[in-house]
C-alpha cells in the first residue's frame, strides 16, 4: 500500500472478524476481511445470501461491533464517525415515517442534528432536486410508489452532508425498469456530489454498472474472495451494459461468485 | 345498507328474545295478582303453581301474556317499559325544565360521568407515564409491570370499599375516591397498549436514528411516541369503558345518593327493577357514546398525522 492511497482512504478494514453468538452456536459472519475504500470510490458488495454483506456495512456504521481486527472510518473508529455523522445509511426498506410527509421525512435527520429552519428548507430543496422528487414534498409516503419512497429515503440520507453513503440493497425490492432508472440517477448524483459510496446488491449488472470496484464475498465464513477494479469510464450511459468491457467484468464477477459458492449450491 | 340490515336484524332478534323471556320470568307474579283480582287461573293457588314450570303456566293461562309486559315491579321488565322509564327520567325531565332534578338520569349520569372523566384522565396520565418509564428503563420494566398485572387480578368489587374507607379516614371524599377507583381500572389497558406502541418501531427504524446519533429523548419524540398513537387510542377506548365501570362500582359501597351506581343500588333496595334496568341502559349508552367519541377523535388525530391510509 502506497502512502498516497492511505491518505485518501476513507474506510480501512484490517483482519476484520465478526462472530455472532447465537442459540445454535457461534456464526462467523466475517472472517479476516481486508479492504480499503478510497475517497470518491463507488464500491459494490456482491455475494450469496448470508455472506456478511449487511454485517460488513453495519460494522462500518457502528451498528455492529467487530469481534476482531480493526476498522477505521475517516481515520477514526466507526463509533466516533457515527457521532460525527460521517455517513448516511440507506436500508433496503425505505423506513419513511407514515405520519410525516416527504418533506418532514427528509428533514428528520436535520431536525435531530439541530439545523436551523432556513437551512433545513435549503437542503430539502437541494436533495429533492437531486433525487427528482421536487413537487412531492407535501405527499405522505403511502401516496408514493415504492421507487419514489426509496428515492425519498436516499434524499433523507443525503440531506445532512455526510461524505459517505452506505446503501444496503436500496433497490432490491423494485422492478427492473425502475431500478435501471434509479441506478442512472444514483450515478449522476455520485458524480455531482463526489461522495464515497458502499453499495450492497445481489445483481451482477447493477454492481458492474455502478461501481468503480466490485467486492465479491462468499459465505461460511463470510469473507472477501475477489476485488475487481472496473475499467469503465466514470460517465456511463445505460447502454454501456452491452459493451464488451462490461460483459467481461460481469463474467469475472460471475466466476468469482461461482468459485466462492463451492459445491454448496 | 347491508350492514344496516344486519344490525337491525340482530337488534330485532334480541328484542324479540327479550319479550319472550318476560313471559316465563313474570308469569307467576302476574297470575298471583290476577287471582287476587278474581280472575280464573289454572291451577288455582300460588302454592300449587310454585313448583310448576313457568312455560307450562304461560301456555295454560294465555290471557295473562299481555300482563307480563306491563307489571309494576316485574322480575324482568319489558323493553318498552325500560324505554319509557328512560324517557321519563331524561327527555321528559328536560322538557319539564328540570334536567338536574334528583329523579333525572341526566343528573345521575352526570355525577357518574364527572367521576369517570376525572378517573380516566388520571388513569391515562398514570398509564402513559408508567409506559414511558417501562420502555426506557429495564429496571422499571422488571419491577413495575408485574405489579400492574397483579393489581388487575384483585376483584375491584372487593377493593373499592377499602379504597373508599381508607380515603375517608384521611378526609378524602366526594368525587375523588370514585375517580381513583376509576383510574385504578383504566390505567392498565393504557400501560399495556402504550408499552406495545412505544416498542412498535422495528429494529431498522431504531438503527436509522442511531446513524443520526439521536438521543433517546429525540427518538422518543420523533419515533416512539407518534408510532404509539394507534395503540394508545385502542387502549383509551378500553380504558374509558373500564373507567365508567370503576365510577359505578365506586358508588355502590358508600350507599351514595347520586350517580348511576346509586340508582342501581336504590332500585334493588326497593325492588324497582325498571329503575335498575334503565340505569343499566343509561350506563351502557353512556359508555357507547364515550367510546364512539374517542373513535371520532382517533380518526381526526390519525388523519391529521397522515396515518389513516
Ligand atoms: N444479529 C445477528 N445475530 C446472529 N446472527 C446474525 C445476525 N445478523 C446476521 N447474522 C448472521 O450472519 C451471517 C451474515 O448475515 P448478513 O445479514 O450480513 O448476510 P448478507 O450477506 O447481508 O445476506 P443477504 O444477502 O441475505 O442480505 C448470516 O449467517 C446471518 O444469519
Ligand atoms: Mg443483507
Amino acid at each position: 500500500m502506497t502512502t498516497e492511497t492511505t491518505t485518501q482512504a476513507v474506510i480501512e478494514a484490517r483482519n476484520l472478524d465478526l462472530v455472532f453468538q447465537t442459540n445454535d452456536g457461534p456464526v462467523q459472519a466475517l472472517r479476516d476481511v481486508n479492504l480499503t475504500i478510497n475517497k470518491g470510490d463507488f464500491v459494490s458488495f456482491i455475494g450469496p445470501s448470508g455472506c456478511g454483506k449487511t454485517t460488513f456495512l453495519r460494522v462500518m456504521a457502528a451498528l455492529e461491533q467487530p469481534t476482531g481486527g480493526e476498522i477505521t472510518v475517516n481515520g477514526m473508529s466507526p463509533d466516533e464517525a457515527r457521532r460525527q455523522r460521517a455517513y448516511g445509511y440507506v436500508f433496503q426498506a425505505s423506513g419513511l415515517y407514515p405520519w410525516r410527509n416527504i418533506a418532514r421525512n427528509i428533514t428528520l435527520p436535520l431536525e435531530i442534528m439541530g439545523y436551523s429552519k432556513a437551512e433545513q428548507k435549503k437542503r430539502l430543496n437541494e436533495v429533492l432536486e437531486l433525487v427528482e422528487l421536487s413537487g412531492f414534498e407535501g405527499k405522505y409516503p403511502w401516496q408514493l410508489s415504492g421507487g419514489m419512497q426509496q428515492r425519498a429515503s436516499i434524499a433523507r440520507a443525503l440531506a445532512f452532508e455526510a461524505d459517505i453513503l452506505l446503501m444496503d440493497e436500496p433497490f432490491g425490492a423494485l422492478d427492473e425498469i425502475v431500478r435501471d432508472h434509479l441506478n442512472e440517477q444514483l450515478l449522476k448524483l455520485w458524480a455531482r456530489t463526489n461522495k464515497t459510496i458502499a453499495f450492497v446488491t445481489h445483481s451482477i449488472p447493477e454492481a458492474v454498472y455502478l461501481s468503480t470496484r466490485i467486492v465479491v464475498m462468499s459465505p461460511r465464513p463470510g469473507r472477501i474472495t475477489d476485488v475487481i477494479e472496473s475499467p469503465l469510464p466514470k460517465e456511463r450511459p445505460l447502454d454501456i451494459r452491452d459493451s464488451p468491457e462490461f460483459i467481461e467484468i460481469a463474467h469475472r464477477v460471475r466466476e468469482g461468485l461461482r468459485a466462492g459458492h463451492g459445491d454448496d449450491v | 345498507m347491508k350492514t344496516m340490515v344486519a344490525v337491525l336484524t340482530v337488534l330485532t332478534v334480541i328484542i324479540a328474545f327479550w319479550y319472550a323471556a318476560c313471559l316465563p320470568m313474570n308469569i307467576k307474579g302476574v297470575l298471583t295478582q290476577a287471582e287476587r283480582a278474581g280472575a280464573e287461573v289454572v291451577p288455582v293457588g300460588a302454592k300449587e303453581r310454585r313448583d310448576l314450570g313457568a312455560i307450562g303456566l304461560v301456555l295454560g293461562n294465555q290471557f295473562a301474556i299481555a300482563a307480563t309486559w306491563s307489571q309494576d315491579r316485574p322480575r324482568l321488565p319489558a323493553p318498552h317499559q325500560v324505554a319509557v322509564e328512560l324517557w321519563k327520567t331524561t327527555g321528559a325531565m328536560v322538557l319539564k325544565g328540570k334536567p338536574m332534578s334528583k329523579r333525572s338520569l341526566i343528573f345521575h349520569g352526570w355525577v357518574t360521568l364527572s367521576a369517570t372523566l376525572l378517573g380516566f384522565a388520571m388513569g391515562t396520565g398514570l398509564g402513559i407515564l408508567l409506559a414511558v418509564g417501562i420502555v426506557h428503563s429495564k429496571v422499571m420494566d422488571m419491577s413495575v409491570m408485574p405489579w400492574a398485572i397483579v393489581s388487575q387480578t384483585i376483584p375491584i368489587i372487593a377493593l373499592a370499599p377499602m379504597i373508599i374507607v381508607v380515603l375517608y379516614s384521611v378526609g378524602v371524599q366526594g368525587i375523588l375516591p370514585k375517580a381513583i377507583i376509576s383510574a385504578y381500572l383504566s390505567f392498565f389497558p393504557v400501560v399495556v397498549g402504550m408499552v406495545k406502541g412505544l416498542r412498535s418501531p422495528d429494529a431498522m427504524q431504531l438503527d436509522l436514528l442511531r446513524t443520526y446519533n439521536a438521543s433517546a429523548n429525540q427518538g422518543f419524540w420523533a419515533l416512539r411516541l407518534p408510532a404509539s398513537m394507534p395503540y394508545l387510542f385502542t387502549s383509551l377506548k378500553i380504558g374509558i369503558a373500564a373507567s365508567l365501570v370503576g365510577a359505578i362500582v365506586g358508588e355502590l359501597p358508600t350507599g351514595a345518593v347520586a350517580g348511576l351506581g346509586a340508582r342501581l343500588l336504590g332500585g334493588s333496595y326497593y325492588g324497582q327493577t325498571v329503575q335498575i334496568w334503565s340505569a343499566l341502559f343509561a350506563a351502557a349508552i353512556l359508555a357507547a357514546c364515550l367510546v364512539a367519541l374517542l373513535g371520532v377523535i382517533e380518526r381526526v388525530v390519525l388523519k391529521r398525522m397522515g396515518m389513516s391510509a
